[in-house]
């Protein structure tokens, strides 16, 4: 494929591994977190951990917003799911998550309509086909895709679709990202920036890292020569003794965002005062709701969700996981009582969760030799 | 940064308990059927691992092949449902899929197909002339297979409780004397062939149903594998190891089976897999992996290395296998896994898939 060989390249794959090691203070562990899901999922998808030593350590952040919806949304998801004449829309990947009784797909098959579409859009298309239905979109995910959900929103408005609604679980990224930096025990050498955020918001907003906080930020791109060359350029920030936020994925992301997207997120949402996540605990203004002049397509005031809260399980620490304190297999109840068929934390439920992948690959990681 | 630390007693203790339960045969807890049961990956396995298998108590059904081998008289039996959708897709429709799914599963344990049986559930309303062009579409498939339908069955339920056809096929084929394939036959070193391009069908199938704004000329690749399977036995005779058909869950989770089954490893180097250009952009673009992807035409096998060159020059002879490959080999350890050298260099597991061949958000 055209536009996108060129950025799987082996031969400079190859090279820049090179390269790395070459920017490598022999003896020295480096543990970068890459923020996004997406990032974690093209390094398993191209294998990119094994061209790297072992003493480089990825560990995946809370750029998942799949893992880190805590359970008592899903339940809320489910019970609106549950309302008679409801036609309940989500992204695919949603429906495996585990709320405190089962998943959207139990509920699926336990008699509920629930269906998967690839676009809000087509939440709203499907209300219009069927007007004599509820059509409920849950809406997930960090402000990559917080832009679509407000666009098709605003269309519900001027197009006056009034049996659609949105169960809002937008987050954003600075909250979490400066919650794992307060915390005193963090060990992270650096971050691999979320692009595809940044396509939206821009670089700007990861400036505070360096500065307050003293850890290179390099925004990338997804392709495996894209991730590798910002893992290159936060070794060489280390090396130099710099720190600073640098836009590795410049064909894409403008410094200061996309002023559009960011406007309608302004008009349609507004910051929750505080938001559960899994794994994580509660964060102060880090996530969206639907502002007063959309309230009317709110799902959450339209249904009124049991709105209950289920504690993380106790043993889980996942919080210690995502910041680098433990490794999944010190986790108290790592491969015993928490596996990917019953997951307990958010990092094992998704398979690019940082625990689902030690389980299922561990023992090949090991093999990765030092420099 | 800090200073590298080794491997300690708790991960290595850590990494035989899941070695133990990955072990395990699979169990199945859930406590109602979700589509996942019906996707091929790790839900289907504990369902019929779990619940199917144990429940019937057959030892031969516990070997989990794509026939049952009744080595006495020396015959191959099979059984197949079809419940696609929409009836008709670019290059096929459920008749077509009913005569060759079953055909494959017959054609890929070594047996010559020999003849079918048809059973169709009906749903209230559905058109005579769909019917009419189905069974014209299973004569004309069964014609080329050169098996015959001999038996059949038609019920009619109402309108609701099926969606337009159900069509159900048992197979029964004669062992061929060529070959002994058995999973237990696969050694460390054997290369493994693929008869052709991947992921055709289950892309077709998408892009008829519509629901992606994508638009794209991809055909299934529903046709019979005994073709590929008589070139193969063949060439390579005796030394022939193994053969399986790739169908729901893909090349990914056809090699996973072999794997556990033989306890051997597999190695695939995904440059060398063969993909049409047009199933490998619309999967990017959906986030879908085409290795995930079901075929309704494709055969994996394996074969002694000395007989690989021969065999996949035997393979690329047959009509509609001239993109044969090989595609990867045998190992030893790690035992039971696929694992992937990707097109990028990387090396990593290629699993079985927990869910349906889902979209990502991310």
């Amino acid at each position: 494929m055209r536009y996108v060989d060129e950025f799987r390249d082996p031969e400079l794959g190859r090279a820049l591994a090179g390269e790395i090691v070459a920017t490598m203070q022999p003896g020295c562990h480096y543990k970068l977190m890459e923020v996004c899901g997406g990032h974690t999922h093209s390094i398993y998808k191209y294998g990119i951990a094994d061209l790297l030593p072992g003493n480089i350590e990825l560990v995946h952040g809370p750029g998942c917003p799949v893992c880190v919806i805590p359970m008592g949304r899903i339940d809320d998801a489910i019970a609106v799911a549950q309302q008679e004449r409801v036609i309940f829309t989500c992204f695919g990947d949603m429906v495996r998550v585990p709320g405190s009784d089962g998943t959207l797909l139990d509920a699926k098959a336990a008699g509920a309509d629930v269906r998967m579409v690839y676009s809000p859009l087509d939440a709203l298309r499907i209300a219009r086909e069927y007007p004599e239905r509820e059509v409920v979109f849950l809406a997930v995910g960090f402000e990559t895709t917080a832009p679509s959900t407000a666009l098709t929103l605003r269309r519900a408005r001027d197009e006056r679709v009034p049996n659609f609604s949105c169960l809002c679980n937008h987050v954003t990224i600075v909250p979490p990202l400066r919650a794992l930096l307060e915390s005193p025990d963090l060990r992270l050498d650096g971050f691999i920036g979320p692009g595809h955020v940044a396509t939206v918001v821009g670089a700007r907003p990861f400036e505070f890292i360096p500065r307050q906080y003293g850890r290179p930020v390099v925004i990338a791109g997804f392709e495996p020569l894209d991730v590798m060359q910002a893992i290159h350029m936060i070794l060489l920030q280390l090396r130099d003794g710099r720190c600073q936020v640098e836009n590795q994925y410049r064909r894409v992301v403008p410094y200061n965002g996309n002023p559009r997207a960011l406007e309608v997120l302004a008009e349609v949402f507004e910051l929750r005062p505080h938001f559960e996540w899994r794994g994580l605990g509660f964060i102060s203004q880090s996530a969206l709701r639907l502002s007063a002049a959309y309230a009317d397509f709110d799902a959450e005031r339209r249904y009124g969700v049991p709105g209950l809260r289920v504690a993380d399980p106790k043993a889980c620490q996942c919080g210690e996981v995502l910041k680098g304190v433990i490794k999944p297999w010190e986790c108290k109840v790592f491969g015993t009582a928490c596996t990917p068929e019953r997951a307990i934390g958010t990092c094992m439920v998704s398979a690019e969760g940082a625990c689902a992948a030690y389980y299922s690959y561990g023992r090949l990681t090991r093999e990765r030799q030092l420099v | 940064m800090s200073a590298s630390s080794e491997p300690t007693g708790r991960e290595q203790r850590i990494l035989r308990i899941i070695e133990t339960a990955r072990a395990k045969p699979p169990r199945f807890k859930d406590e109602r059927i979700t589509m996942a049961h019906g996707a091929g990956g790790r839900a289907s396995q504990s369902l019929i691992e779990g619940l199917l298998v144990p429940e019937l108590g057959s030892p031969r059904l516990a070997e989990l092949g794509d026939a049952g081998i009744l080595p006495e008289p020396g015959l191959a039996l099979t059984s197949d449902s079809f419940v696609v959708r929409p009836l008709r897709f670019p290059g096929g429709s459920i008749g077509e899929l009913a005569v060759n799914g079953t055909v494959n599963d017959l054609a890929v344990s070594g047996a010559r197909p020999l003849a079918l049986t048809l059973s169709l559930v009906l749903e209230e309303g559905l058109s005579a002339e769909v019917l009419r062009a189905e069974m014209q579409a299973v004569a004309r498939a069964a014609g080329q297979a050169d098996v015959e339908i001999v038996a059949g069955d038609t019920k009619v339920v109402e309108r609701g409780q099926a969606d337009q056809m159900y069509v159900c096929t048992t197979g029964v084929g004669v062992l061929d004397p060529r070959g002994a394939l058995s999973p237990a036959a696969i050694r460390p070193g054997d290369r493994i062939l693929v008869s052709g391009s991947i992921a055709d069908h289950g892309m077709a199938i998408m892009m008829a149903r519509g629901e992606f704004e994508l638009e794209a000329e991809i055909e299934s690749d529903t046709r019979s594998l005994w073709p590929a399977a008589d070139a193969l036995l063949e060439s390579a005779g005796a030394a022939l190891r193994c053969m399986r058909d790739a169908t729901r869950g893909g090349l990914a989770s056809a090699l996973n089976e072999l794997a556990r089954a033989s306890g051997v490893a597999m190695l695939v180097r995904e440059a060398d897999v063969p993909v049409r250009p047009d199933v490998a952009a619309a999967a990017e673009i959906l986030g879908i992996d085409p290795m995930y992807v079901a075929n309704e035409g494709k055969l994996v096998a394996f074969v002694p290395e000395a007989e690989a060159a021969a065999a996949l020059a035997a393979l690329r002879a047959v009509p509609g296998c001239s993109e044969a490959a090989e595609i990867g080999r045998v190992e030893e350890q790690p035992a039971g896994m696929v694992l992937l050298e990707t097109g990028f260099g990387g090396r990593r597991v290629m699993d079985l898939l927990a869910g349906d061949p889902l979209p990502r958000i991310c």
